[in-house]
């Protein structure tokens, strides 16, 4: 899923995410003049299937409100009066508690590893010009296009030669592993666009160049960082392969594999299920309402042309 | 030196296994010891022996309906929504945060979502079918190997829908006005104007979802996984190569699994890798015609 989002980025070539954007300002607003296409009907289907779009994720929401009896009664009933015990049920006795420390752990981990060496392997990528660096960069880049979850196999072994097999710690190193092109594809872009007379002066002033990198640079970047943290963190929190396979204890489940084993064990409680479902969505929602910004921009990475 | 540690994470966790994982393909296992060297034996046992004569044919048809059927709805339908948000400056933006919200969610969320929806017993769909009068259409759709696959290919088209109306959005700003209003003044007619001026300077976003459609559905795993499980119920009707790669390693016992799920593995890499080279340079060399 990963790499789906990201393979157009490698096609589409390094192109700033965002200024072009701006540069086509003017054209826009000379568009606005023009009559958008379908008038009023075009506006309405929109609209409808805009509702469309949501209602399975409101009726979701809206079902873990209600009692399994009154599911089973009722299909098409509203959720009144309101009821909780699905999520107490679900977070107590189906362990979603567990299972979401455990995400936000490895999700949290992973993501601010790859992107605290990622930003920093983009600065030196984006300001030497020597032909290894060109390479390095390429090979970073191709990993935009690798299927990873094809070598799930060799990623079990090697996490058991080094004793990280049902480790938390080995599926965070994974992901954190994972995201590394993405991110330096994006930070890269965004270096390269800093004027180079920024480093002069510091340096004149007597910064060395660690100090000089968090002190100035990674500042000035930091929309690009946004960027890379709120896009990683979707696919990591999604992820199920993964910990299906390097996870075995229950203790140490994520969201995802979590579901299942829920899934299998109370497949009649449906309340309960629809509160399972909602949990492992609630912090995407969280992420997604304070950062749409992020997103759009992340998703749109080297297709702005 | 700044580079070193993402370097070391990359090839460690990356590079490594994906090389590792090509060739394991070419050696026989004894459970997790590895034997001989064997060539493309485990590639020919694939095509010769059950159950894979049987299962890898049918997966692998199901992942082409997969993408063609995405193809289609998704983003023909993405292309629509696209063409009629352009324009629409005040709402556009809200109205694309609204569809996006679909493809937040984890594939596996999504699926099991859609169990319980379309649940025989329970489900809303069908009690809504019901309702409206259209009883003979309150069916199991996930229960019966007819429908079962179409369900997979239209709940992943929900959920992906806003992506290409994303994609198709940034394109179509990036379509200079000057062209179609020039059209427009000359007499060409609005439906004119699209098909042969906004259309062709499309096709390089066109392509690119193309592409992308493509890898991501012969990489379909999580969404069949929690709409059918890991044997595609029913009756192998929902079975996807990821799936039948998942059994055969982790499920299936034989002493030569890894031999046999690494050569399904390869196999797979070398058709998303084929598929997708392919297609770019198709879509180079229409670039080079149209001089985009």
């Amino acid at each position: 899923m990963t790499t789906t989002l990201q393979a157009p980025a490698a096609s589409a070539g390094p192109h700033p995410p965002t200024p072009p954007r701006a540069s086509r300002r003017p054209a826009g607003r000379r568009g606005r003049r023009t009559r958008p296409v379908g008038g009023l009907v075009g506006s309405t289907a929109l609209w409808i299937y805009a509702i469309g779009a949501l209602i399975p994720l409101l009726l979701m929401v809206s079902n873990s409100f209600r009692s399994t009896s009154s599911l089973y009664s009722d299909p098409l009933g509203a959720p009144w009066p309101i009821n909780f015990d699905s999520y107490r049920n679900a977070w107590t006795v189906g362990h979603f508690g567990e299972y979401f420390t455990n995400s936000l752990l490895v999700t949290i981990g992973a993501v601010t590893l790859s992107t605290v060496v990622s930003t920093m392997a983009a600065y030196a990528l984006a300001r030497c010009r020597s032909r290894i660096f060109t390479i390095l960069e390429s090979v970073f880049i191709s990993g935009l296009m690798l299927p990873i979850h094809l070598a799930i196999l060799p990623i079990f072994y090697l996490l058991d030669g080094f004793g990280l097999v049902d480790s938390r710690l080995g599926l965070m190193l994974v992901y954190a592993a994972s995201g590394v092109p993405f991110s330096i594809f994006v930070l890269t872009v965004f270096f390269r666009q800093l004027p180079p007379e920024l480093e002069e002066a510091a340096k004149i002033d007597g910064a060395n160049s660690w100090v000089m990198f968090w002190r100035i640079m990674v500042p000035l970047v930091r929309p690009a960082v946004a960027t890379v943290v709120v896009f990683r963190f979707v696919p990591i929190w999604n992820d199920f392969l993964f910990p299906l396979v390097l996870l075995r204890t229950r203790e140490k489940y994520t969201v995802p594999v979590g579901l299942t084993t829920f899934f299998g064990e109370y497949s009649t409680d449906w309340s309960s299920l629809f509160a399972g479902l909602v949990i492992a969505t609630l912090p995407l929602i969280v992420l997604f309402l304070l950062a749409t910004k992020q997103i759009v921009a992340g998703l749109t990475a080297g297709m702005s042309k | 030196m700044f580079v070193a540690p993402a370097l070391l994470l990359f090839g460690v966790f990356v590079l490594y296994p994906m090389g590792s994982a090509l060739s394991y393909a070419f050696f026989s296992w004894q459970g997790t010891s590895r034997g001989a060297f064997v060539g493309f034996e485990n590639f020919v046992a694939l095509f010769t022996q059950e159950p894979f004569t049987t299962q890898l044919p049918r997966a692998f048809g199901h992942n082409i309906a997969f993408f063609v059927g995405t193809m289609l709805i998704q983003n023909t339908l993405g292309l629509g929504i696209a063409v009629l948000l352009h324009r629409r400056a005040r709402t556009r933006r809200m109205l694309q945060t609204l569809y996006a919200m679909p493809y937040l969610v984890s594939p596996i969320v999504i699926g099991y979502l859609w169990t319980l929806l379309l649940s025989p017993t329970f489900g809303p769909v069908n009690a809504l079918l019901r309702q409206v009068g259209l009883k003979s259409w309150a069916l199991p759709w996930l229960g019966d190997p007819t429908t079962a696959l179409w369900v997979v290919v239209l709940v992943s088209a929900w959920q992906w829908v806003g992506f290409p109306v994303l994609l198709y959005g940034a394109a179509l700003g990036g379509v200079p006005e000057e062209l179609s209003e020039a059209a427009l003044v000359d007499g060409a007619s609005h439906w004119q104007t699209f098909r042969s001026i906004v259309f062709p300077l499309l096709v390089p976003a066109i392509g690119t979802v193309s592409i992308l459609t493509f890898i991501f559905a012969m990489e379909a795993f999580a969404l069949p996984y929690a709409l059918g499980g890991s044997t595609g119920n029913p009756a192998g009707a929902t079975d996807f190569i990821s799936l039948l790669f998942y059994r055969t390693a982790f499920e299936n016992g034989s002493t030569n699994a890894i031999g046999s799920s690494s050569a399904i593995a390869t196999l797979l890499f070398v058709v998303i890798f084929g598929g997708a080279v392919v297609a770019t340079k198709v879509l180079r060399r229409h670039q080079v015609r149209v001089g985009a």
